[in-house]
């Protein structure tokens, strides 16, 4: 089955949906996905990635839209047929099974020839570095052992889609570092697409070429970690990426893209995303990019703590909002400052939505 | 006492904390002093009496009982009841747990289910006596429908009690094997999909491994059941005929000959025999893998 | 592509088949077990019923007939007393027993599971002729109090292995916060044990008693005629059929039937089905 899916150029998902009794889990899902790209599905806890990650594998039907694979319809399809590699987030690594079986049991139910078989096995397992753990059993592996194990399995039957559903969010944060790395450089051998969900914007941006971000079944921005770092195109993306900053203001004048705005007094200058109509708007600004300056928003420090390079700290500002700010230097409770963002860095979101 | 507590330069109290023993621990004594005076001792004592029979010679019980078809007949006649149904039993009840498994509602299945078990074997005999009769519904309605002229002879035979320890074995095994199945990390079958494998495969290189340990477990606890069937024995079937279980011989030696040296014989013959079996069967089960049924940690 | 078409559909079809076929079974053993249930209830409440669907009367004259002939009213309160009190020592006995267990390690602990684990794996008839034997030596065979011994056997074990999870599955840093916090023993117990014990207690101890109730094998065993329970008294109607009514028999197992039943709904509220047959059968 496999073997008609080799030379593939892309996966693509056509309104895809999934309802859970009355309960819309996946609205209309659109994208899709380039052979040898590395995409991860990013969202919060409930916001359909893993849905749609198991709509994609078969896993669970679909019950509106297509997926394609070129021009070959497979959610018709049952998981055993499409020839997907999967790795799970408890690593489902069959607990009576060596290693060696757990990774070659794909080929085993494909009836590759043994010999072959059993090279194709060691080779994954080199891949992981695991080649001196065949013969032992899951159970007597570590947390990020049996992790590399999931790995070989998903990749050994050279899958043209490896799903991983949030792999590494049961490894501590050291292994999970390296990990990543592990997982990039088995991607870049491949050749083959990688669909990596996850909740951790950290991760998806430091191992994805495009990063999908989803919100209650919907797909809300598509694009390089860059963009979405940049430029994220709804409020809740921005918060998201790290825009911690969310200022209700008043929107003075606009010209081109960019407008001034009030915040309780204070001026600003902030560039449009998205599609700004009203007067209300939030502005939204990254931590990093708010500094203590000498024109800005008033506002008394709370706390601040040093985090290595520099000061940050939160800060009461204007109408009672909280400020979240960099200093290069300490700044003591209770000192009044005033913060400043470069234009560019702060984002202007339509304040009727959220 | 308390001179070695001296010598050991250590109160008794420390020494025996050490060892885990101390205030907390104490109170599981009551329960442990219960279980050995009215289990292990009676046991004791049952095996001591089956050595000392009424004639007097060490093994007068054990002969009489291997010499008399009347006697050890019976411990065919059991096996010949409760292996087959034990066996009926687990082949009906994995298909079905399958299936339930995947079930969102099982309460109200389980729930009529567990009924049986509750009720009892001698409950299940009274109905069955009326429900399986000649007059009974399940022959009218099998006359009803033209598929049998006569009634069929169900109840005061064999086919009475196979049916009375199907009515409570089934449920009993079925309840045991879901227990097993749900035990199962279901993602182990995903990752198994994903990987190739059908319905069948997943069934047999996955589920069936898995759940092997368990069967085993299951199949001992039906087959005890069975094995010491009682008093559907009596009530369903032909207590003097073939179905005079070995149950049957070791009341009528105690209660009906008051000859209890005898009875211990046949209660200790009885554990043997279900011991063998067991035995075999866990020894059969060691040669599976025995550890968790999780896809892994966390 | 055409190929594995075919290929699934075939699948299908079988497993249509196959799926059918589970629940035809599944629902066959259902009905019978239902109408099995039914034919004593409706026989209980029929005047005559020979050779036709349903009796030819209604009448509930069978069940003031039983309540005579049977002693109903001294049977439920034999029954009732045997119970509660083998629920209460079981309790009583088996809920510290089952603390310590869960909380201390010391030299010898297998063996005293093993010790538990045993009255429950081996069929009652078996250990149920030698301690019979051994209860009439003494002078309690055929009274109430060893009745009550003799189910203690399985069911005091039974308490023990349902909690023992239950007491490990609760946090001992709880414990030791209340002793940091300043409450002695007592206190400790009234406070913080027992009311975290109390949901897994109540589970164990309702198993225990529905369990008993229907324990026919000890109590037969070991009764005599004014310790006998209902179940026990059943068994003798039902062997000694013919000499009563069989619609009076039948009215006396409604009776039985209920007294089971209401116990077994009220555990149901606190335990799950499948655990009236694992928590303590599952070694």
């Amino acid at each position: 089955m496999s073997a008609t899916f080799q030379s593939f150029k892309s996966l693509r998902l056509d309104r895809v949906g999934r309802d859970f009794g009355r309960h819309n889990a996946l609205k209309e899902i659109d994208f899709s996905i380039e052979r040898g790209e590395f995409v991860a599905l990013l969202g919060p806890s409930g916001c359909g990635k893993s849905t749609a990650l198991n709509c994609i594998a078969g896993l669970l039907p679909t019950t509106r839209g297509s997926i394609w694979l070129d021009e070959t319809r497979i959610d018709v399809l049952g998981p055993e047929e499409r020839g997907f590699g999967m790795v799970f987030q408890n690593y489902a690594l069959f607990p009576h099974m060596t290693i060696r079986d757990n990774v070659g049991f794909g080929l085993r139910m494909r009836g590759v020839a043994r010999a072959e078989a059993g090279k194709r096995v060691e080779s994954a397992l080199a891949t992981v570095r695991l080649t001196d753990q065949a013969d032992k059993l899951p159970g007597q592996l570590s947390g990020g052992q049996q992790q590399r194990v999931a790995i070989a399995r998903a990749i050994v039957i050279e899958p043209p889609l490896v799903l991983m559903d949030e792999p590494l969010s049961n490894l501590d944060a050291k292994l999970r570092l390296e990990m990543r790395q592990e997982i990039r450089r088995i991607h870049a051998g491949l050749g083959s697409i990688t669909l990596y969900v996850t909740h951790d914007q950290d991760e998806a941006m430091s191992l994805a070429d495009r990063i999908v971000v989803m919100r209650a079944g919907e797909v809300r921005q598509i694009g390089t970690p860059e963009d979405l770092y940049e430029r994220p195109l709804h409020l809740d993306v921005a918060d998201f990426m790290g825009y911690r900053n969310r200022i209700p203001c008043r929107v003075l004048t606009r010209s081109g893209g960019m407008a001034s705005i009030d915040v309780a007094g204070a001026q600003l200058e902030g560039s449009i995303r998205g599609t700004l109509v009203g007067d209300e708007a939030v502005a939204a600004i990254r931590p990093d990019d708010l500094c203590v300056a000498d024109v800005g928003l008033d506002a008394v420090v709370e706390a601040c703590e040093y985090r290595g390079h520099n000061f940050f700290g939160s800060a009461r500002g204007p109408g009672g909002v909280e400020l979240f700010f960099r200093s290069p230097k300490r700044v003591d409770f209770g000192t009044a400052v005033k913060l400043a963002a470069e234009p560019a860095k702060v984002l202007l979101y339509d304040g009727a939505a959220t | 006492m308390s001179d070695t507590a001296r010598n050991h330069h250590l109160p008794l109290k420390m020494r025996l904390s050490a060892a885990g023993f101390d205030g907390v621990t104490l109170l599981v004594l009551p329960a442990i002093l219960l279980l050995v005076g009215f289990f292990v001792y009676p046991f004791f004592y049952g095996l001591w009496l089956s050595f000392h029979p009424k004639d007097g010679s060490v093994f007068g019980n054990y002969k009489t009982f291997f010499s008399d078809p009347f006697l050890y007949e019976t411990i065919s006649k059991t096996l010949w009841l409760s292996i087959p149904v034990t066996i009926l039993n687990m082949a009906t009840a994995v298909p079905i747990a399958l299936r339930v498994r995947l079930m969102k509602n099982q309460r109200l299945l389980t729930t009529i289910l567990v009924l049986p078990i509750t009720l009892g074997t001698v409950l299940v005999a009274e109905g069955m006596l009326n429900y399986l009769g000649p007059q009974g519904w399940f022959n009218r309605t099998l006359i009803t429908f033209g598929l049998i002229s006569a009634p069929l002879k169900l109840v005061h035979n064999y086919t009475g009690v196979f049916l009375s320890l199907v009515i409570t074995g089934f449920p009993f095994t079925f309840l045991l094997v879901l227990s097993y199945l749900t035990g199962i990390d279901p993602t182990l079958e995903k990752a198994a999909a994903t990987l190739g494998a059908g319905p069948i495969s997943r069934f047999r290189h996955i589920l069936l491994p898995l759940l092997v340990p368990g069967l085993a477990v299951t199949f001992c606890l039906g087959f005890v059941q069975a094995f010491s069937v009682f008093p559907s024995a009596v009530l369903l079937g032909a207590p003097s005929g073939p179905t005079r279980v070995i149950t049957i011989a070791a009341y009528e030696a105690a209660f009906e000959q008051y000859d209890y040296s005898l009875a211990s014989a046949i209660a200790m013959i009885m554990g043997v025999v279900l011991l063998a079996i067991i035995g075999a069967v866990l020894a059969a089960r060691s040669l599976f893998y025995r550890g968790p049924a999780g896809g892994g940690k966390g | 592509m055409p190929m594995n078409a075919q290929k699934s559909v075939l699948g299908t079809l079988g497993s249509r088949a196959w799926i059918t076929t589970v629940w035809a079974v599944t629902i066959f053993f259902v009905i019978n077990l239902l109408a099995l249930i039914a034919t004593v209830m409706t026989s209980s409440f029929g005047t005559r019923w020979l050779g036709t669907w349903l009796p030819a009367g209604w009448t509930v004259n069978w069940y003031a007939s039983a309540w005579e002939e049977f002693q109903l009213g001294d049977l439920l309160t034999t029954t009732f007393e045997v119970v509660f009190a083998v629920v209460f020592l079981a309790g009583l006995i088996g809920i510290p027993a089952a603390y310590a267990l869960a909380r201390r390690e010391f030299t010898g602990k297998r063996i005293v599971m093993l010790l538990f684990l045993l009255p429950l794996l081996v069929p009652p008839v078996t250990y149920g002729i030698p301690l019979a034997t051994v209860l009439y030596k003494t002078g309690l065979g055929g009274t109430m109090s060893g009745v009550i011994l003799a189910n203690l056997v399985p069911a005091l074990p039974f308490v023990i292995l349902v909690m023992v999870p239950f007491v490990e599955q609760i946090d001992p840093r709880v414990e030791d916060a209340a002793r940091v916090f300043g409450a002695n023993t007592f206190r400790l117990f009234v406070h913080v044990l027992l009311p975290l014990l109390l949901p897994g207690a109540l589970a164990a101890l309702l198993l225990v008693l529905v369990r008993t109730i229907a324990m026919f094998e000890l109590t037969f065993l070991t009764a005599g005629p004014d310790s006998q329970t209902l179940v026990v008294a059943l068994y003798y109607a039902v062997f000694a059929a013919g000499v009563r009514a069989i619609q009076s028999i039948d009215a006396m197992a409604v009776v039985y039937m209920l007294t089971t039943l209401v116990w077994l709904l009220v555990a149901l509220r606190f335990v799950n089905p499948t655990q009236m047959v694992t928590r303590a059968k599952r070694p």
